[in-house]
């Protein structure tokens, strides 16, 4: 029998005496979310196949407070931030990668100033770098070499932190026709989730955030949406769903595209 | 008969510095209403951001042609200016054209630029209005810009264009009254110039008595004009042609999706965990914690003074251009929220709190607040925090932060947020997950994964 995957905890590590290179922290969307739970295991296999030396937190981990602070609860959010930190500098930890922008965001911007300070990566950026030193290898293109893509910029990735061109960079590597939609990079438009609209209905109003960016993706005649945040991922879902085009666009993160032109 | 217009000039000019200061005085003030926040470090980078942003208007130009437009009339304003010295000289001095025999034949050639420029502005404050009254952009016709708001910018642009058209209509009589060697006119032998010259045919009927007439009125005119208008200026959305240098200067310089942090809550929240807060306190956790801790304000924002003195310089940075609202997720979608009301609002209240202390009125404690008086909780809660009204702005406003300050109020001083975001505060708090699953459960998604091979492909 062949080896297994692979997602040892921080804990396990620790009792055996090692130390990861890198911690992944998987977010509560990436651990509970039925969608997003195929991204953290796409990503998780990336990490295996490639052979990095990587940790999670696993039951330890908890919200970093992001949706808290953003609907203006910072005594919730602090807690939150406070007793992670705690724990990520009990485990001596010094470089986290996250699939999710808002906990790119909070750890990398808002720990510091609380006491973690760490190097944060988003995968897309992760990504990109393991493209870059040849570590990834998109062999023959896989199976989305040729079909039109559109990558729809997270906020928290885009605009807060000026992330744009690394997950492009990712896509690039499938040797599919990338096209872009009428807003994107800075002038991206929001997919309706961030500030802590994912949880509560949205205000009155003539339409969706979520549809009117839906409509502008579905505008470029791509056949996969691409995102690179859990809350993007619902949204646009969500929004080819409602518009009943599931059966031609795919919404896909950028980590599971990698992943399955690689046949993981 | 010169010392009479020379007095008159004089008592103006010492008019407009006396409403000018006062009124700059009094907004210093109003700024200083907010709270105190150090803006002070990076000063290279904030030159660099000032000099890219506000003097190089490098945001306009995500719109290009208007962006042109607009680069006419700041050049307009900048290098007109320059001919306001001689007009200010020449009113007290009783001169006429003053540099013109210093200047040479360099002189017509300034006032052609003056004039080539004054023509600019002149046509693109006609575009402008065309935008704003006849095509209706949206950008123009949001529900927050009905009234005064649209007085004011017609009133901005209708203004430049009477001291566009007395600039050049003065230097028209003025070459007419040159040509035919009037009175004191033929000393000067400055003109005819660039563009007037064209309107030079409209004077030549006229008599020297109506000429010399028109000549001063238009000279009187385009003076008085510049003054009242730096006057009116500081009363009107108009402000950022000033406040646009200090605003970009104190440019948050963090990432945009850094909040700011609130160390008051830092200090509770570690003494609930029981750990050293700032200043150390050795307590330990069990140690009842004082009544109520020395002053530490209001948790977010209720009022302007809630606010820092940067949220407030901002409001009075705001020209209402829109960009933010035309970029706004919430009002595309038609929700009630519209940055650019915030801005404005923001200012409404800072103004009303001013004037009420300014006449010994009771201030900020005039049973009114910036939240619910002005802005709705629905305008607050339709944000989704994306930073694209951050990202619009040409003069780096971040109306997001007055945002959040007021929904730190709403969640912390009124604890009134909509249930849902209830229900999500007490599943972090208890799950450890806005969403209500089990802690014991989050590590469940890597179950199946480490029992398939990873040779094995797919699952």
């Amino acid at each position: 029998m062949s080896d297994t995957y692979k997602v040892p905890t921080m804990a396990e590590m620790m009792a055996e005496g090692k130390e990861p290179e890198i911690l992944f922290w998987v977010g509560c969307a990436g651990s509970f979310d039925d969608r997003y739970k195929a991204v953290t295991i796409a990503f998780v296999k990336i990490l295996n196949t490639v052979g990095i030396n990587f940790a999670v937190l696993g039951p330890e981990e908890s919200c970093t407070g992001d949706p808290a602070r953003r609907a203006g609860n910072d005594f919730l959010f602090q807690m939150q931030a406070i007793s992670n930190i705690q724990v990520l500098n009990g485990y001596n930890i010094k470089k986290i990668v996250t699939a999710c922008p808002h906990c790119f965001n909070t750890i990398k911007n808002e720990y510091p100033e609380l006491g973690g300070r760490y190097e944060v990566i988003h995968h897309s950026t992760f990504l990109q770098q393991l493209i870059n030193e040849g570590r990834v290898k998109v062999k023959g293109g896989g199976e989305f070499k040729g079909k039109r893509i559109t990558f729809h910029d997270s906020c928290y990735l885009g605009r807060a932190n000026k992330i744009y061109e690394a997950p492009r960079e990712v896509l690039a590597a499938l040797d599919a026709d990338l096209v872009e939609m009428k807003r994107s990079r800075a002038h991206g438009l929001c997919c309706g989730a961030g500030g802590s609209q994912m949880f509560k209905e949205a205000e009155p109003g003539k339409k969706e955030v979520n549809i009117e960016r839906t409509e502008e993706a579905l505008a470029t005649g791509a056949s996969v949406i691409a995102s690179a945040c859990p809350f993007c991922m619902t949204m646009l879902s969500d929004g080819v769903k409602n518009k009943e085009k599931e059966a031609q666009v795919k919404v896909y993160d950028i980590a599971e595209l990698i992943a399955k032109s690689q046949g993981l | 008969m010169t010392y009479i217009s020379q007095i008159l000039f004089f008592i103006s000019l010492l008019a407009v510095i006396y409403f000018f200061t006062k009124r700059i005085t009094r907004i210093r003030k109003n700024i200083q209403l907010g709270k105190p926040e150090d803006r002070s470090d990076n000063p290279s980078e904030r030159f660099k951001i000032m000099a890219m942003v506000a003097l190089g208007q490098k945001k306009m130009f995500d719109k290009p042609l208007v962006a042109f437009m607009h680069l006419v009339i700041y050049l307009g304003f900048l290098i007109i200016n320059i001919e306001i010295l001689e007009i200010v000289f020449d009113g007290l001095l009783g001169t006429h054209r003053l540099f013109a025999p210093f200047l040479g034949t360099f002189y017509p050639i300034l006032i052609g630029i003056f004039e080539f420029l004054a023509v600019g502005v002149l046509v693109t404050c006609i575009i402008f209005l065309v935008r704003r009254n006849i095509l209706k952009l949206k950008r123009f016709q949001a529900y927050e810009l009905t009234k005064w708001p649209r007085t004011d910018a017609n009133i901005i642009l209708i203004t430049e264009i009477l001291l566009m058209l007395a600039f050049l209509t003065w230097n028209a009589s003025d070459s007419v009254l040159q040509q035919r060697g009037v009175g004191h006119y033929a000393n000067v032998n400055a003109g005819p110039f660039l563009f007037s010259q064209f309107l030079m045919p409209l004077f030549e009927g006229w008599s020297d008595t109506a000429l010399i007439a028109y000549e001063r009125f238009a000279w009187w005119f385009h003076i008085l004009g510049v003054f009242a208008f730096s006057v009116y200026v500081t009363y009107s959305k108009h402000l950022h042609i000033f406040l646009a240098f200090p605003n970009t200067y104190f440019s948050k310089l963090a990432p945009k999706g850094k909040f700011q942090n609130m160390p008051v809550v830092t200090n509770e929240v570690k003494m609930m965990l029981g750990l050293p807060a700032e200043p150390a306190i050795e307590t330990a956790p069990e140690t009842p914690q004082p009544e109520t801790p020395a002053e530490i304000g209001r948790f977010g924002a209720k009022d302007i003074n809630d606010l820092t003195w940067k949220h407030l310089m901002d409001a009075y940075s705001c020209t209402e251009c829109g960009r933010c609202t035309e970029a706004c997720p919430a009002n595309i979608t038609g929700k009630k929220l519209s940055p650019r009301k915030i801005m404005m609002d923001t200012r409404d209240r800072v103004e009303e709190v001013g004037r009420s202390l300014e006449k010994g009125g009771p201030g900020i404690e005039d049973g009114k607040s910036l939240i619910d008086t002005y802005i709705s909780r629905e305008e607050l809660l339709a944000c989704t925090t994306c930073n694209a009204c951050v990202q619009a702005c040409p003069v780096n406003i971040n109306p997001l932060d007055i945002i959040i300050e007021l929904r730190r109020y709403m969640a912390m001083e009124d604890a009134k947020v909509p249930g849902s975001w209830g229900a999500m505060f007490s599943n972090i708090e208890n799950n450890m997950a806005p969403w209500k699953f089990s802690p014991s459960d989050r590590f469940n998604w890597a179950d199946k994964l480490k029992e398939t091979p990873v040779n094995g492909n797919k699952e």
